[in-house]
């Protein structure tokens, strides 16, 4: 059963082959004796999945879900100590969702604090390892979700991306991952990292699964202003070929420093199959891309300072310093409860939008932001799709990076710009560089999933990406 | 500078209105005043992570009602802020505001400017516990936030007032106005209604502006005047002794009449205002501003004028039945019978509402068409307004038809006739002296002899018709 | 780039507490992050309207029609410190 991807799950279940109990508990049983650090809670021995309908077009098949997705009664901590032991009293939108269409919540997934991170060392709760080698990180900040699918102990998993947090954790876990258009999945109960930038998605075993997870988490929510009805429904991907189909390569950002040598050859020779299935590839530009991480790095801790202004020791969690008065309780509570990277954000953030620093950095920071949408709208003029590697590098190792931030960050140039303008993209495993997974990333205009997923799909098909061996 | 520079105060007013719909700002709670603490509250209003804000469309609505109100121009697109800073009163650290694109922009009432009209939440409540609620041996506090996010409406005007007096008949207007508009209950008691003032003075006949402070959340306007005067005092005091005020925020104490710093110095405030990534723009469209306009009724002060030019009404007759939108109506309908003329209906309403003491004269047992078949009487003579003020007073109390009441009590006007010429002859029989003055061209001192003849008509004579006998008896 | 006053500062509008080593690591940190953020201040972006929403939207309005609140139970479940039916914090007028 665990060698089946969700799709072909959920179709041996409406065949009867298996129950949905039974996966349920076979998985169940996976996650509780999962040795990456994957999980932050397990549903219990004994749990029994919420009735679902007969017809439910997920069928039983369970689901990891990231920590900061709120689960009613179930600990819902983002992967920090200031939230530790929280329980919240509702689910978020999207959680809901997928109960309702039978994707049953399986276990909560390990993260890097409040999704700051893309190494899911920042998590409170230690950090997640990566199934390919275990002294390598999974990636971030949906690292969790990402090691759960590709060791086999969840089918299918829930994360959020706000620079690349779904899609370079898929890439160095060798499964897949989607970023969608923002706004088409609510975030009602996703504890908020960049309210502008936020959006959930899946991260899969393959392109269908994909297709099939993200096509029960779509449609507008009353509940989250920002949301949108998705123009297509999402149909699940059969594209073989791709004739007609132009594909876009920013040769000048692939020059870019620190993008390793086994990571660009894997993503060339992704691009000469594509060549094979029938693309046209088309040199383009993208002239801000460059200032992106910039940008990001303004506009992200700028929202992300005023969203988690409200772990404040007052409502709910973690609460030290209360008997030596207010701004004591205030700054005991967030200096013990907030990691460091955290802390660097909600600084770099505060200072961004402080008095007289507001329009050299965040004002700049959201021009430069239209300047980016704008790269993307001509140049989807010409082409169908953009192509590049999802990251820099493949999976590096724990510790590697924690004494300089900055690198860290550099490792998100190709993600940031999507999530900046807004815009759909996927990562899907291209090969491998020294034994470890590399991500290929192609994004869209909004709103072009379907189109993604045929064109992922396809290649999916030609690359023949041999997973982790389950165990 | 020197004693005897002549100051000026330059006050302008920011007024905070709990909006009148049923639901919060941004989420489904209800609203409610008095409940037991924290039952009103969800996620959203709590704060909690991962919640969203999703504007309350009737909020908008109310907010346009004000600007229209008030002259402002609608934004055709407006946004919301946060407004970045702690307070256990703030559950999410910031409070959802409007900052550079407000919903409506410029206005006037009265003679007073206004700035701009903008939409946010209101702050929970706050209550200081003190040591009987001791965590560890400090004071506390308890906070209920039935109230955090009650939709407010701030509206702020330019530095248009200039005293204290001003300033409360301008915010009595303003409250009036917002009463009949229907958009808040308005009521300063239990903070529907609040007030902070700008307050800095000038040399008479300086044009610039000086450093203000902000005098906060005064709960009547009682307060409101007491402490714009306490206020000005004190800056006058400061400037005259050659100091200077500084910008600060202050609490007026009513009790001691004292005026005292609200923020400690350590918080120089940076809110960090930037557009609220959880919401997206409000863009007014054709139809939402029908809608406003078409709730929007005639308001005070555009009824009073209209009472004043085209009805003849005094200022303040129009004013004081413009106020009370009920007393308008219902004198409305009063004119709505026949040829009522307009400032005698004025009167009876006025008499009316006195007697009904805050009432609404709908509800009572006096019908418009009563009233003015009472006016009709009196102008026709039929009664004298000694016998129309009995007869309102039985009116107010039972109701009916005046006529029937003026013929079951004999209330009816003695007219020219032998009854009342005879009652005049005997009261300059009775009244030698007073007779002998009026004959030496003394008119002034008739008083006894129509006191007379009112006691022996019991009142029903015409004070007019009785001079004019007496004139005619005595042959001038 | 950015002085321990200034971390100071800042760490004061957020409420964070900052151990002395911290505010010197961080004032390293966040000036090695802001002159990568700097590089953007060479852009010429005059009349280049700021994007604050991705989405095409607005007007996203909630019908005035009340939704069931939390029972106070719930809602004060996870409240560090309480009453029977509040909120306990230290007061900010000690
Ligand atoms: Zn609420």
């Amino acid at each position: 059963m665990i060698e089946l991807s969700a799709k072909q799950l959920a179709d041996a279940i409406a065949r009867g082959d298996v129950s949905a109990a039974e996966a349920f508990e076979t998985y169940r049983a996976r996650a509780a004796a999962d040795e990456l650090n994957a999980y932050t809670w397990v549903a219990p021995e004994g749990t029994t999945a919420a009735p679902m309908s007969a017809d439910a077009p997920l069928r039983g098949v369970p689901l990891g879900v990231k920590d900061l997705f709120c689960t009613e009664g179930v600990p819902s901590q983002a992967g920090s100590r200031i939230l530790e032991g929280y329980l919240p009293p509702y689910t978020a939108s999207v959680v809901q969702r997928l109960a309702e269409a039978g994707a049953p919540l399986l276990a909560k997934t390990n993260q890097d604090e409040f999704a700051m991170g893309s190494s899911n060392e920042n998590s409170a709760y230690g950090p997640t390892r990566n199934p390919w080698d275990r002294e390598r990180i999974p990636g971030g900040s949906s690292g969790g979700s990402a090691a759960a699918v590709a060791a086999g102990s969840a089918p299918w998993a829930l994360g959020t991306d706000t620079g690349g947090s779904i899609r370079q954790p898929a890439a160095m876990c060798g499964i897949v991952g989607l970023k969608p258009t923002y706004g088409s999945v609510s975030r009602y109960g996703m504890i908020a990292f960049a309210s502008s930038l936020d959006q959930g998605g899946p991260l899969t075993r393959d392109v269908t699964d994909a297709a099939l997870l993200y096509g029960q988490m779509i449609g507008q929510d009353p509940c989250d202003s920002t949301s949108l009805a998705h123009p297509e429904t999402i149909a699940l991907p059969t594209a073989e070929r791709l004739d007609g189909i132009r594909i876009g390569v920013p040769r000048a950002d692939l020059a870019a420093d620190g993008i390793e040598p086994g990571v660009i050859a894997a993503f060339d020779a992704t691009l000469q199959r594509a060549q094979e299935l029938g693309a046209e590839l088309v040199d383009i530009e993208l002239p801000h891309a460059e200032h992106a991480l910039a940008a990001y790095y303004v506009i992200a801790p700028a929202e992300a300072s005023s969203n988690l202004s409200r772990f404040d020791g007052v409502r709910y969690g973690l609460r030290h310093g209360g008997d030596e008065g207010l701004m004591a309780m205030y700054t005991h509570t967030r200096h013990d409860g907030f990691g460091d990277e955290v802390k660097r954000r909600i600084l770099i953030g505060t200072y961004a939008l402080s008095s007289g620093y507001y329009d050299a950095y965040y004002g700049r920071a959201q021009q430069v932001r239209t300047k980016i949408a704008d790269d993307f709208r001509a140049a989807f003029g010409r082409v169908d799709l953009i192509a590049t590697p999802t990251a820099p590098t493949t999976a590096f190792k724990l510790g590697e990076k924690t004494a300089d931030p900055l690198s860290m960050y550099l490792g998100d140039l190709f993600t940031i710009p999507y999530s900046l303008a807004g815009l759909p993209a996927i990562s899907i495993p291209c090969g491998l560089s020294d034994g470890l997974p590399v991500g290929f990333q192609l994004g869209g205009p909004a709103f072009s999933e379907n189109r993604i997923l045929d064109a992922a799909h396809a290649l999916e098909q030609a690359i023949g990406f041999e997973p982790l061996e389950i165990s | 500078m020197s004693a005897d520079v002549e100051y000026e105060p330059v006050i302008g007013l920011e007024i905070h209105v709990q909006l009148k719909t049923r639901t919060k700002m941004f989420c489904g709670c209800e609203l409610s005043f008095g409940d037991p603490p924290n039952i009103h509250v969800c996620p959203v209003c709590l704060g909690l992570p991962g919640s969203l804000p999703v504007v309350n469309a009737r909020a908008i609505h109310l907010g346009l009602m004000i600007g229209m109100a008030v002259g402002s121009e609608l934004a055709p697109r407006s946004i919301f802020h946060r407004k970045n800073y702690f307070y256990p009163d703030l559950p999410k650290g910031y409070q959802i505001s409007q900052f550079d694109l407000p919903l409506c922009l410029g206005g006037k009432l009265g003679d007073v400017r206004i700035h701009r009209v903008h939409l946010e939440e209101d702050a929970a409540k706050l209550t200081h516990v003190g040591e009987s609620g001791r965590i560890h041996g400090s004071d506390s506090s308890i906070v209920d936030y039935n109230r955090g996010g009650t939709p407010l409406a701030e509206i702020v005007t330019e530095p248009d007032v200039r005293s204290a007096e001003q300033a409360r008949e301008w915010l009595n207007m303003l409250r009036v106005t917002l009463r009949q508009l229907g958009v808040s209950d308005v009521n300063m008691e239990e903070g529907s209604l609040r007030c902070d003032a700008n307050i800095s003075i000038r040399p008479v006949g300086d044009t610039e502006l000086h450093t203000k402070t902000e005098l906060k959340n005064m709960n009547s306007f009682r307060y409101i005047e007491r402490g714009i005067h306490a206020e000005v005092a004190r800056q006058i005091e400061i400037v005259r002794s050659g100091g200077k005020v500084q910008g600060e925020t202050l609490h007026f104490d009513p009790r001691t009449e004292r005026i005292t710093s609200l923020r400690s110095k350590e918080e120089a405030h940076d809110y960090r205002y930037f557009p609220e990534p959880d919401l997206v723009p409000i863009t007014i469209s054709a139809e939402m501003l029908d809608a406003a306009r078409a709730e929007v009724p005639e308001l005070p002060t555009a009824r009073a004028e209209r009472y004043a030019s085209t009805l003849g009404l005094s200022d303040d007759a129009a004013k004081l039945l413009a106020d009370r939108a009920e007393l308008a109506a219902y004198f409305e309908s009063v004119l709505e019978v026949d040829s009522v003329e307009p400032v005698a209906a004025a009167n009876w309403v006025t008499e009316l509402a006195a007697r009904l003491d805050e009432g609404d004269p709908a509800g009572s047992k006096v019908e418009p068409r009563a009233l003015a078949s009472l006016i009709g009487l009196l102008s026709s003579k039929a009664i004298n307004v000694g016998a129309a003020r009995q007869v309102l007073d039985r009116l107010v109390a039972e109701g009916g038809d005046p006529l029937a009441i003026v013929e079951a009590e004999g209330l009816g006007a003695i007219g020219g006739g032998d009854e009342l010429a005879d009652a005049v002859a005997a009261a300059i029989a009775a009244n030698p002296d007073v007779a002998e003055k009026i004959r030496d061209g003394n008119m002034k001192a008739i008083g006894p002899i129509i006191g007379h003849v009112m006691k022996a008509t019991k009142g029903r004579a015409d004070g007019g018709e009785v001079t004019r006998l007496v004139r005619q008896q005595l042959g001038l | 780039m950015i002085d321990r006053e200034q971390v100071l500062h800042v760490a004061r509008l957020a409420r964070l507490q900052l151990t002395d080593d911290e505010v010197e690591r961080m004032a390293g940190e966040l000036s090695s992050i802001l002159g990568h953020i700097e590089t953007i201040s060479g852009l010429d972006l005059d009349g280049v309207e700021p994007t604050s929403h991705v989405v095409e939207v607005s007007n996203a309005l909630r019908p005035d029609v009340p939704r069931p609140s939390l029972d106070r139970e719930v809602a004060l479940s996870q409240a560090p410190a309480r009453t029977a039916d509040g909120f306990l914090v230290p007061s900010p007028q000690a």
